[in-house]
């Protein structure tokens, strides 16, 4: 028998506490809606998340596919990492290519070469084309002003955008899952989980995640004030001097816009302890993208995107 | 560590957002990018201070008429414990999202400005409250830097609210004087107040003990997924899947499975991480049992001598949320633990005055925002609980079923 981590007799720890609902959240969909499927990125949100599908049906396999929105600009570990998760779990893989989009004309670059938002309309034609009505994502409601507005169950129209403004009331853990034909719904089992959370729970679970996660030595430029690793996406002008640094990624979103932070964090252990003194949040310490707009993650939301 | 869900209530510019982020500012949860990034909304737009109100107010709408309008979650852990915030809208025409915001918590803190006593919404979000059951109520007298930290205007609030709030079902009460403006007894104990002796918010919040509000007596387990491996390995496997919402559930227990009533044994509690020796609430757990019965979603799994009420016919409270009135006559879909039933209103009892409490019966609906007594005729048996012995199985929500929205919330009364 295995000791269940709980504090006082009958009191749950907080991580199990945040586990057994975002397990509990994870059921109610595969056993109310139709066509679900899981965001899968092979960043450590996502990354968390297939780990609690796959607890939550267990033994059987995960009843649902996991979809990942390439937008081309990958770190390769992060890549080599998702296929080999995939293959571990056991679920089958969805891929909607941005690249492929821009190739037939469904997007256009944005001047500034990000993807972050072209992403948007790719995401919502392979949900279509699969015919997926609910996408759970690893978004947590500590990341950013806007998601922490969010309902675990988002509710989207015919066009997937979100109404911040109108969004359905959510009692006790009783998710109303109705959409009509065209709608859809947007669920995010970890909306309560904090990135300390997130590391906590990866220590404490022996959870792997990409190599880029911890420190170790790259080539590096600054640009406005954060640090970027060279890489084929991401390369320094000519004014910007090339050093080698010991770093780690936060997060790891498009590799053209995601810096790293100085950190001597191997382990997870180590990163816990570092993220629990940080002074900065992960989005505004790595996100280039994020600082446009003061409701620039609201706009996007409007648009479709989680 | 354990972990804490409070929210805030109360009425409009009372200081909800402004308390949390107070909070969150001298608890030093704020991180540095999110301190500049409200100072410098605050300076373009001319406020004399930084507005730690913004910290939860983060829709455009909101900041630019500076009320909340949806519930925004915030997280903190000191030492002790870890907290989910919900700090929700004060404003009447939100109260759906005041209540999903509170439906959850475990303690409900109600704010009343010092300058004008108990409001209408004030009295109206305590009622909800001690309606939702939150276990513990916090009245904070806030903004007592404006009434020159006056311990007569405290003592005549803190008097008028255990009169109102004992016509409620409150169970625990504290009465705080605070300035969420300028931090007293938020996080430290005040200087300005030295006539009030009890603890600072926080502290209070730390030591608040929730581990037995939950009920570890009656032993009820709603289905939630049935897992069948449909593999050559593990061929006859066959486990019930959910979240324990009552009692405390052990292997070898004899059991009831409702509503077929079919008795058997539970053979095993089974989790990813291997099998346990008992399971209570809110742990998701996979629950075997030593007999072959029939057994799907919605169904629910408890103790031969102690079940909760097999009944086609609800008596509730109703909290309406909806622009197009509650009739004798409609008929909506009903969400009961992880049942799915249509229900027919049978009858409208009462309406309920916030303000007096008074039961108005001879109105004949229920209109936005109001609370009312309904009986209802289900399609199928509810495994219906008294939502005041249980609030997993005692709450359901209504959902119209054109627009799908989520329309009332329903606390169950009775049932037979
Ligand atoms: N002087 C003083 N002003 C306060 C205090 N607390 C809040 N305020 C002010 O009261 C106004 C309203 O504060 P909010 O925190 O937005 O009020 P709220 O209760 O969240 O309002 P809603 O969410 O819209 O219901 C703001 O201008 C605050 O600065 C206080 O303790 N003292
Ligand atoms: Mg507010």
């Amino acid at each position: 028998m295995v000791e269940n981590d709980k504090g006082p007799r009958y009191n749950l720890t907080q991580l199990k506490a945040l586990e057994s609902e975002a397990v509990y959240i994870i059921r109610e969909v595969a056993a109310e809606l139709e066509r679900p499927a899981l965001l899968f990125s092979g960043g450590k949100d996502s990354i968390v998340m297939l780990h609690l599908a796959a607890k939550a049906f267990a033994p059987a396999p995960v009843p649902f596919p996991v979809m990942h929105i390439d937008t081309g600009h990958n770190f390769d570990e992060v890549l080599e990492f998702r296929d080999e998760m995939v293959k571990r779990i056991g679920v089958h893989l969805v891929v909607g290519s941005v690249q492929e989009a821009i190739d037939r004309g469904l997007v256009q670059e944005e001047p500034n070469g990000s993807r972050n938002r072209i992403q948007t309309p790719v995401l919502l034609e392979t949900a279509e084309k699969n015919g997926f009505n609910a996408l759970m994502g690893g978004a947590r409601r500590d990341e950013e002003k806007a998601r922490a507005k969010e309902r675990v169950f988002s509710f989207r129209d015919e066009f997937g955008q979100w109404d911040p403004k109108n969004q359905r009331p959510e009692l006790w853990n009783l998710y109303n899952t109705k959409v009509q034909v065209g709608e859809s719904i947007r669920v995010f089992p970890i909306s309560n989980w904090t990135e300390l959370d997130i590391w906590s729970y990866i220590a404490h679970e022996g959870i792997k995640v990409p190599s880029i996660y911890y420190a170790h030595r790259r080539e590096v430029f600054e640009r406005n004030g954060m640090l970027f690793g060279v890489h084929r996406f991401c390369t320094p002008h000519a004014s910007e001097r090339v050093f080698t640094e010991t770093v780690r990624y936060r997060t790891v979103g498009d590799a053209s816009l995601t810096a790293a932070v100085r950190s001597d964090a191997a382990t997870a252990d180590q990163v816990v302890a570092e993220v629990a003194t940080t002074r900065i949040t992960e989005r505004g310490a790595t996100r280039g993208d994020d600082q446009v707009s003061e409701a620039a993650m609201e706009d996007r939301k409007k648009e479709g995107y989680f | 560590m354990d972990l804490l869900r409070f929210a805030t209530a109360g009425s409009v510019d009372d200081g909800k957002s402004t308390l949390i982020g107070r909070m969150l500012y001298d608890s030093k949860s704020i991180f540095s990018d999110q301190l500049e990034s409200i100072e410098r909304t605050s300076r373009d737009r001319g406020d004399e201070y930084t507005d730690l109100a913004l910290l939860t107010d983060g829709l455009r709408a909101e900041r630019e008429q500076g009320i909340t309008i949806d519930v925004a979650y915030r997280y903190f852990a000191t030492p002790k414990r870890k907290f989910i915030i919900a700090d929700t809208p004060g404003h009447i025409q939100y109260t759906r999202n005041m209540v999903t915001g509170a439906s959850t918590a475990d303690v409900a803190i109600v704010l009343v400005d010092a300058r004008k006593g108990l409001v209408e919404q004030s009295r109206r979000h305590a009622f909800l409250v001690s309606l939702l059951r939150v276990p513990h109520l916090v009245l904070a007298i806030n903004k007592m830097d404006l009434v020159d930290w006056s311990e007569e205007v405290y003592e005549s609030i803190h008097a008028e609210f255990v009169e109102f709030a004992a016509k409620l079902d409150i169970t625990d009460l504290a009465v705080i004087p605070v300035s969420a403006l300028k931090g007293d007894n938020v996080v430290t104990r005040s200087s300005n107040m030295p006539w009030y002796e009890g603890p600072a918010l926080m502290h209070h919040l730390e030591n608040i003990h929730i581990a037995s509000d939950r009920n570890l007596v009656d032993v009820r387990f709603p289905v939630q997924y049935v897992i069948r491996p449909h593999q050559n390995r593990s061929h006859d496997y066959r486990g019930y899947a959910g979240q324990v919402a009552g009692g405390v559930m052990r292997p070898g227990d004899d059991v009831l499975v409702l509503p077929s009533g079919l008795p058997s044994r539970i053979a095993s509690i089974e989790t990813a991480d291997g099998p346990l020796a008992e399971a209570y609430a809110p742990m998701s757990v996979v629950v075997r049992l030593e007999d072959d019965v029939d057994i799907s979603r919605g169904d629910m799994i408890c103790r031969a001598n102690n079940q909760p009420t097999v009944s086609q016919d609800i008596d509730a409270m109703v909290c309406w949320m909806s622009d197009k009135p509650l009739r004798a006559g409609h008929k909506l879909a009903i969400k009961h633990t992880t049942r799915n039933a249509r229900a027919l209103v049978k009858e409208l009892h009462y309406e309920l005055n916030i303000n007096t409490l008074h039961r108005n019966s001879g109105v004949d609906d229920l209109k936005l925002n109001e609370i009312g007594r309904v009986r209802l005729r289900t399609t199928s048996p509810l495994l219906a609980d008294e939502y005041r012995r249980n609030r997993q199985t005692g709450g359901f929500v209504l959902i119209d079923e054109f627009s799908n929205s989520t329309v009332g919330a329903g606390m169950i009364v009775g049932a037979d």
